[in-house]
């Protein structure tokens, strides 16, 4: 029989020893907590925070434990009620200038976590939580831009003195501009030519007089990817207020956006303010003699008066709120205090200076998705989702004197609007709508329950399959039932180490190569036995089962793997986390079930010369 | 264990057999076809708990009566689990309206939320053009592995055992209209890679006796290969059976049809690589000259 070299000896107690290690700190069961944090982003945690949350939870003798972090304060509780308990202690004890969120804190050894230990990370299915998938529409940030940059022609046209008669927005998103003369247009064309580099090729003035310029390709692809970078930071400091423990903010594919928030149970709250696109714009209200073509009538929200004339030209909109702060008026009406950055204020400054007696209208812009019935292209209605823009003034008050960076918003209906306004100037605008194309949403109570059924279900099948193979191959058979116990402990150290979400799928793709990795050892054993009723000497049968096995084994591992790694890549959701656990189960199968049996065995039988039969 | 059967003298009975399956599995399929899941359709699903047990037909009256009209309302593991379905539903505020439309109806009762789950209906889509991108790509590429580790006329047996257990598999799914998600195609392409795992087992030892052996017989050769290898195949069997029972009865619902689905592939599974694989390859007539000029791998030198 040939010997097993030392080397391979120390390799599988190194590897071992790693899975040991790295599949640790998954026995360290996480602590109920609560962080809390600064709402402003430039303000990080201090003892000053730490020790006001001290003197909140003295007052109610809670056990607990607080711990400064760099970005917010940890406390650590004994229970979940006293979590919720702790929660809600806070929430009315501190001001509101901290976002409290309930959080779950390891308890990983410093020891463990200094050489990179963590536990695994749990998937929605199993912690609760909320899965959203959101397409922004870019196309409206496309209009949006195009809408400017009209603006913006128009003016400049004006300024040079070049008279057109008509300049729209076509369907297609492409710019329109008509002339009465050649003249004018020739000299529109050149003078667009040289200014507007954006628009794709150079404009080419049609027969009748008009000219139609269209964005260049690179230029929709800068505008979309910018609104989307933009809707990914707004959704990051949306998701902060709603106060979630490690959420997910991520792209995914080119229009789309996931948002993963843990523990969320109001899914309709945080949905109300994740998609919202509201903001704000002011504009001084139109006198009797602006043209028709620079005004506009909008209706006052909640009809508390008569449709007025506004400028379009806008003074400035939410992109320039440095802070809100919802709050009351005088009367304990709900109102917004506002303030401005700094290029802000000198606009609102430079616009209301010239401007005192006059009226300044602010309106509420909001996007909204509504369900339209369009004809498919097998002659069915087919229903869609669009979105369309709702603009309502909010106020329209006389200014007394030119504003600067600070003043306040009046005319809200309540004051669950006026603090969700303040929460949206803060965050920011969404710089192209969204709508929500998936949601998976797990309740805490099912999120406990699929990881009860899905550990006791691996218990189970474990169970048996160990006893099954300890009495149907003896001696051999532990041999087996260690390779398998070493490579569950493996594979929990691999998904650790590489931060891989384990998902109740997942959980039924380890209990599956439970099942298959016993297989390799099947295999080998039924060779060693056959070898055996051909006469071989037991040594001899050892290693021409396994030599024979191998190949086999090989190849039906590859194709299995095969199908594992194209589920990786190709499948979503619930199939990721399936084959993620399948692939790395048949990688640690193949070595616990035969260079480890091999070993277990051979340390065994290997140094008895004489042996005459073997316990298989 | 030791077997001595006459395998190849069941071919027929085995090809009768396999026929039988394959026509009631292709009439469900035409006639009561497939119980698409959300995943795919598209839609709105929730799932609520009862502490003291759910009322099925006040919750369908109530959902009627307030314009949910296409919802369908049943029970979900126990009865104090309810799970609503309005498949083909584009908004996904749905959802958030029938939970709170419920809880205004039973104001005593703490009505737990289980789960939640929107698919809009371009995302339906995608989820199958994928699902069924990745099953056809995951079929290629391993026809391809086993053509190159072994011959065409092994693959082309894999591909005719791997379509066989496809075929019925996706049968029970539409006989017993279990759900058609993204955890039933795990399933399926779950089956694929076991059943065709049982394939290469029988096909390898069939290759390995081609050599060995000195009959020219390929039928005794094919049928030693059987008896060798079947003590392994019912073992492993067994082994994945057990642990896929313990997921069916312990998992929890969400995982119970994984399961069941998987039971059903596996014991297909092992059936095919007996008398499906080994059948294609007789009749598609391998005999011993189509390996003998290879290059013979002598397996003893590999070491493990």
């Amino acid at each position: 029989m040939k010997r097993y070299g030392l080397w391979k000896y120390i390799l599988i107690l190194l590897v071992l020893s790693f899975g040991v290690i790295y599949s640790l700190p998954n026995l360290y069961s996480p602590d109920p907590a609560v962080q809390v944090s600064y709402n402003s982003s430039s303000q990080s945690a201090d003892v000053n925070l730490q020790n006001r949350i001290q003197s909140v939870l003295d007052s109610d003798s809670l056990l607990s434990k607080i711990e400064l972090n760099d970005d917010y304060v940890l406390i650590r509780l004994e229970s979940y009620e006293e979590q919720l308990k702790a929660k809600d202690l806070l929430s009315s004890g501190l001001g509101s200038d901290v976002i409290i969120a309930l959080n779950l804190a390891q308890t990983t050894p410093d020891w463990l976590s200094d050489i990179g230990g963590e536990p695994m990370k749990l998937g929605l299915d199993l912690r609760g939580g909320v899965h959203f998938l959101m397409q922004v529409d870019t196309e409206a940030a496309i209009k949006n831009r195009q809408n400017g940059t009209l603006q913006d022609i128009r003016r400049r046209l004006r300024e040079e003195k070049i008279r057109y008669t008509n300049a729209y927005i076509d369907e297609d998103l492409s710019i329109v501009l008509s002339f009465n003369d050649e003249t004018n247009t020739t000299t529109a064309d050149s003078f667009i030519d040289d200014n507007y580099p954006q628009f794709a090729g150079s404009p080419q003035p049609n027969s009748n007089n008009s000219i139609k310029l269209v964005l260049a390709e690179e230029e929709v692809d800068q505008i979309e990817s910018d609104a989307i970078d933009q809707n990914l930071t707004t959704l990051r400091n949306r998701v902060n207020e709603l106060g979630v423990s490690e959420p997910i903010v991520q792209r995914q594919g080119k229009k789309r956006i996931v948002v993963q928030l843990p523990g969320i149970q109001d899914t309709a709250e945080a949905k109300k303010i994740l998609g919202k696109t509201a903001t704000l714009e002011f504009h001084l209200e139109a006198q009797l003699d602006t043209p028709r073509s620079r005004k506009t009538s909008y209706p006052f929200k909640g009809n508390r008066g008569a449709p007025a004339f506004l400028q379009d030209a806008l003074i400035l909109s939410g992109d320039q709120v440095a802070t809100a702060q919802a709050s009351f008026d005088e009367n304990g009406f709900p109102q917004v205090n506002i303030t401005l950055d700094g290029e802000g204020g000198s606009r609102m400054h430079r616009a209301t200076r010239g401007n005192i007696g006059k009226r300044l209208g602010v309106l509420f812009v909001e996007q909204k998705t509504r369900t339209v019935y369009q004809r498919g292209a097998d002659g069915n209605q087919v229903p869609t989702q669009e979105t369309y823009e709702v603009k309502e003034i909010i106020s329209l008050a006389t200014i007394r004197a030119a504003l600067g960076t600070s003043f306040r918003i009046t005319g809200l209906d309540s004051p669950s609007e006026s603090s969700e306004l303040a929460l949206l100037l803060r965050a920011g605008a969404l710089a192209a709508p969204m709508r929500f194309v998936e949601e998976r949403t797990v309740g805490p109570s099912l999120g406990a329950d699929n990881i009860q059924a899905g550990i006791f279900s691996m218990e189970l099948g474990m169970a048996l399959v160990l006893l099954f193979i300890l009495f149907y191959y003896r001696v051999f058979g532990v041999a087996a039932s260690l390779a398998l116990s070493f490579n569950i402990v493996l594979l929990v150290a691999i998904m650790s180490i590489l931060s891989a979400t384990l998902t109740l799928p997942g959980i039924a793709g380890i209990v599956l190569t439970v099942g298959m990795a016993v297989d390799a050892n099947v295999l080998i054993f039924s060779r060693i036995r056959e070898e055996l009723k051909r006469g071989r000497k037991p040594l001899d049968a050892i290693d021409a089962g396994y030599n024979k096995a191998f190949l086999t084994i090989w190849d039906a591992n590859v194709t299995t793997l095969i199908v594992a790694v194209i589920l990786l890549s190709y499948g979503s959701g619930p199939i990721k986390g399936f084959a993620i656990t399948l692939s790395i189960g048949i990688i640690t199968s193949m070595f616990t079930a035969i260079m480890g049996t091999r070993a277990f065995v051979n340390l065994i039988y290997g140094s008895k010369k004489d042996l005459t039969r073997l316990s298989i | 264990m030791s077997f001595n059967i006459d395998f190849l003298a069941w071919r027929k009975l085995a090809l009768i057999v396999s026929s039988i399956f394959l026509v009631v599995s292709i009439s469900s399929l035409l006639i009561k076809g497939l119980n698409w899941g959300l995943d795919f359709t598209g839609g709105t699903l929730v799932e609520l708990s009862y502490p003291n047990g759910a009322e099925i037909d006040s919750i369908r009256d109530t959902l009627r009566s307030e314009g949910f009209e296409g919802a369908q309302v049943a029970n979900f593991g126990s009865n104090k689990e309810v799970l609503i379905k309005l498949p083909g539903t584009i908004s996904d505020s749905l959802g958030s309206e029938i939970i709170s439309l419920l809880k205004k109806q039973n104001l005593n009762e703490d009505i737990d939320l289980r789960r939640i789950e929107y698919v809009g209906p371009q995302i339906g889509s995608e989820l199958r053009d994928d699902g069924g991108t990745a099953m056809l790509i995951a079929l290629a590429f391993m026809m391809l592995y086993i053509a190159f580790r072994f011959q065409s006329r092994f693959a082309g047996a894999a591909v005719i055992a791997l379509m066989h257990d496809v075929i019925i598999v996706v049968g029970i799914f539409s006989l017993l209209q279990i759900d058609s998600d993204l955890t039933g195609l795990a399933a399926l392409l779950a089956v694929i890679g076991y059943s065709l795992n049982d394939t290469i087992v029988v096909s390898d030892r069939i290759r390995e006796n081609i050599r060995a052996m000195d009959t020219e017989d390929v039928n005794e050769i094919i049928n030693t290969s059987l008896n060798q290898t079947l003590g392994r195949t019912l073992v492993t069997s067994l082994t994945t059976l057990l642990v896929l029972f313990s997921l069916y009865l312990l998992g929890g619902e969400l995982i119970k049809n994984f399961a069941l689905a998987l039971i059903f592939g596996v014991i297909v599974g092992t059936y095919s690589s007996i008398y499906i694989a080994s059948n294609a390859l007789i009749m598609m007539g391998l005999s011993k000259d189509h390996l003998k000029e290879e290059e013979p791998e002598n397996s003893d030198n590999n070491l493990p």
